[in-house]
């Protein structure tokens, strides 16, 4: 290195007639202890926003990548052209199912605090994002998810008590208790293996996608990450993929504000939306109110009719807000302002839907409850269920050469050897007979 | 047939045996790749099952991750093994541990070819050697194949797999097998015994070495590239040993290694990767834990050295004859 920084050269601009240089670190508004105030956050009117046809050119649909399409206006009321004019019962239907989601994030997220499994993450404020855009695509299509994303198993029909097994790593966990909690993995539910590396899932959904349409398939795929994520260069790679090959796949960027406690400005979203990401890949982008069920559903709907008639992939932002921590090892409060979940203007997705079927005259408070109270007993009689199969830390529940196996589809020599190892530390400790808890 | 053509014929066996074989990768399609591995694939095949990709080995190996859920078999290429790093993540958390973390609900049947190893004047972003990385992740196997006819069947046994395979290719011996002399022309693979390659469909099994020669003084284990160095600089020194062709680094023929090693009582590990960590270490302790009784010296390693490989200085940092020979002379003497 040179020890003095070379002299200007002739020609160039005197230093000392040049503003200093200076470095943008990204702040949030609130911090803990700050009363939050999204007065600033535009909210455009529910008709304001055009619903293209499916088959619309990327360019011709910019706005919308930095509008908001939303359907349910503060008062309940259904509006405007992204309406999907759903009948009560599918209405119903979905209100079930969100309901049932944070009765059982509830439920698993207090068993972690009793010290039944290690970790949780709930989905509170975001169950639109996953329930409704789950409704909206074919049961057959593939859903590539992020690790928020348990209503997608909810809106399916998987069964509760494989999750809960899952979370305890159980024996009755199908994975052997080899993933952490939440990190299901569901093929005949059309439902790939979640990964905890941030945004992998990406290229994967987009080749997924490209095999579908290379075999001549009619099955789309579904991506998911957090906006935060969206920083990563598999997001980035996924996207150049998928419209090179317009491949029929659809991108979710879950914006609930929050990367653990980075704010989304460092993922890049103080200059731009997350939907305009697509802007510069010439591909579709929408940005929808992620607590307004309708809106999501109608834009998957939208966006899935586009993919499946060759019309190439969409990226969806679900503009949200993670009404709790980002997991069961965070504290929010350390980062952010207590208020900013209930100072979130767009208010709680299943308060919304439940006051949109109010509204219609197809639901009330005394069948609100009612559900409340079935959903709550549902999730604790099959917790009760799940726990009778064994809970994280109490014992071990599977054989142990399972640690082994799946490594490959044979095992290799390697592997059997220290397979053998292990087992004889294990017989010294606990004899022969020792069988899974 | 010389080593890309065998490569070639690989996956055109394995394409028109298998639907379900899809070639994918930058230049790969209507060019047929830098090297050519793969050209008059895509005219005989189709766009959908051949077909470039973006300058992105990200997504390259990302998307065969997704397309090996779905169903497919994909045979990507990354046109340098020192651009593999990118994609790494996908090959470290995804691909090799779908079936782990899923308990067989997902598989990864990819096969990732790359060209690798040094002595073609690539300079630091061509050269490099990544095998020991690959063998440290669970869940993928390593095959590097030597001549013409190994290549063909390790590929079509690697396109056939239900696990994740890189498969490394000797980019300095794709013509001919290299005597580890660089003013010395290239012999064409058409005079060795091994371009003698079937057109149709034949395999190698995994996991297994080959004896390239017999001996009793020495054992040399080698791959690639420094199978054929090995054997010139042997020959011309007149040393009565055993060379071994390991072709697969995992699953390792631990077998074939352990039966050689007693036999001869000495050992010597060559490869062309840095040595701090290389897979040559693996090997040394490997033969020491299961013969250390049989040797009759310490188990020596040639490598290249822990720097990035120099551009013009290429041939001073290639393990070849000097240090080979420097090395048998003293495994001997003891």
């Amino acid at each position: 290195m040179p020890e003095t920084p070379p002299e200007r050269s002739e020609g160039s601009r005197p230093a000392s007639n040049l503003p200093p240089l200076s470095l943008h670190i990204p702040e949030p508004r609130y911090r803990p202890g700050d009363t939050p105030d999204f007065g600033g956050i535009e909210i455009p009117a529910v008709e304001a926003t055009p619903r293209p046809g499916e088959a619309t050119k990327p360019d011709a649909m910019r706005d919308l990548c930095y509008g908001l399409v939303r359907v349910l206006d503060f008062d309940g009321a259904a509006k405007g052209p992204w309406n999907p004019n759903l009948a009560p019962d599918r209405l119903r239907s979905m209100l079930r199912t969100m309901m049932l989601l944070r009765a059982f994030d509830d439920r698993m997220f207090r068993a972690q605090r009793q010290g039944k499994t290690s970790f949780y993450m709930k989905s509170t404020g975001e169950e639109a994002t996953s329930v409704a855009s789950t409704m909206a695509i074919d049961r057959t299509d593939m859903v590539f998810p992020s690790y928020r994303q348990q209503g997608i198993l909810i809106a399916r029909d998987y069964p509760l008590i494989q999750m809960m097994n899952q979370i305890y790593s159980n024996r009755g966990d199908h994975l052997l208790g080899r993933q952490l909690p939440i990190m299901y993995s569901a093929p005949e539910h059309g439902f790939f293996s979640v990964s905890g590396n941030l945004a992998t899932q990406y290229p994967q959904a987009v080749g997924w996608a490209m095999a579908s349409a290379s075999k001549g398939d009619t099955r789309i795929a579904t991506a998911w990450c957090g906006e935060g994520s969206s920083a990563e260069g598999d997001f980035h790679s996924a996207l150049t993929f998928a419209t090179v090959y317009n491949a029929p796949v659809i991108f979710n960027v879950v914006n609930n504000q929050w990367a653990i406690s980075s704010f989304s400005g460092f993922a890049g979203g103080e200059r731009t939306t997350f939907a305009a990401r697509a802007v510069g890949y010439g591909i579709a982008g929408l940005r929808v109110d992620g607590n307004d069920p309708l809106a999501v559903y109608a834009a998957t709907q939208w966006a899935a009719d586009r993919a499946r008639t060759n019309n190439g992939p969409t990226l969806i932002e679900h503009f949200t807000y993670r009404a709790e921590g980002h997991s069961t090892s965070d504290d929010p409060s350390a980062y952010r302002a207590a208020q900013e979940a209930s100072a979130w203007p767009f208010g709680d997705p299943i308060a919304r839907l439940r006051q949109h079927l109010e509204r219609l005259g197809e639901w009330d408070a005394e069948r609100h409850e009612a559900q409340e109270k079935e959903l709550d007993d549902l999730v604790k009689t099959t917790q009760k269920q799940a726990e009778k199969l064994g809970i994280l830390g109490h014992g071990m529940h599977q054989p142990f050469e399972t640690m082994f196996e799946d490594v490959f589809e044979e095992m290799p020599w390697h592997l059997k050897e220290q397979c053998a190892q292990m087992l004889a530390e294990q017989e010294a400790k606990f004899g022969p007979d020792w069988k899974p808890e | 047939m010389n080593m890309i053509e065998a490569i070639n014929s690989a996956m055109d066996v394995m394409l028109g045996r298998d639907d379900k074989v899809v070639v994918l990768g930058e230049d790969v399609g209507y060019f047929g790749g830098v090297f050519r591995a793969t050209a008059g694939l895509q005219k005989k095949h189709g766009k959908t099952r051949v077909f470039d990709t973006p300058i992105n080995e990200c997504g390259i190996i990302g998307v065969a991750v997704g397309m090996g859920a779905y169903g497919l078999r994909p045979v990507p290429e990354i046109q340098f093994a020192d651009y593999i790093y990118p994609g790494l993540d996908q090959l470290v958390s995804e691909a090799a541990r779908l079936r782990y973390r899923s308990a067989n609900d997902y598989i990864c049947p990819m096969t990732v070819r790359t060209p690798f190893g040094g002595g073609i004047f690539g300079g630091q972003t061509h050269s490099q050697s990544p095998e020991s990385i690959m063998t440290h992740i669970c869940g993928v196997k390593t095959v590097i194949p030597s001549n013409p006819y190994d290549a063909k069947g390790l590929l079509i046994a690697a396109i056939e797999d239900n696990d994740p395979v890189v498969f490394l290719e000797p980019k300095r011996i794709y013509n001919g097998p290299f005597s580890g002399y660089y003013d010395r022309p290239v012999e064409p693979w058409s005079k060795h015994a091994a371009s003698a390659v079937p057109e149709g469909y034949y395999r190698i099994d995994l996991g297994k070495a080959a004896t390239v020669r017999e001996g009793e003084a020495v054992t040399v284990l080698a791959y690639g590239t420094m199978v054929h160095v090995a054997k010139t600089i042997i020959e011309e020194m007149g040393v009565d040993a055993e060379i071994l062709d390991l072709r697969t680094l995992l699953p390792l023929d631990v077998e074939a290694i352990e039966a050689s090693v007693k036999k001869t009582g000495r050992c010597l590990i060559i490869h062309e990767a840095t040595r701090t960590s290389g897979f040559g270490a693996e090997l040394a302790a490997l033969v020491q834990e299961r013969c250390f009784y049989h040797l009759e010296a310490p188990v020596e390693r040639v490598t290249g050295f822990d720097t990035p490989y120099p551009h013009s200085l290429e041939w001073a940092y290639f393990p070849g004859p000097v240090r080979i020979a420097t090395a048998l002379t003293k495994i001997l003497k003891d």
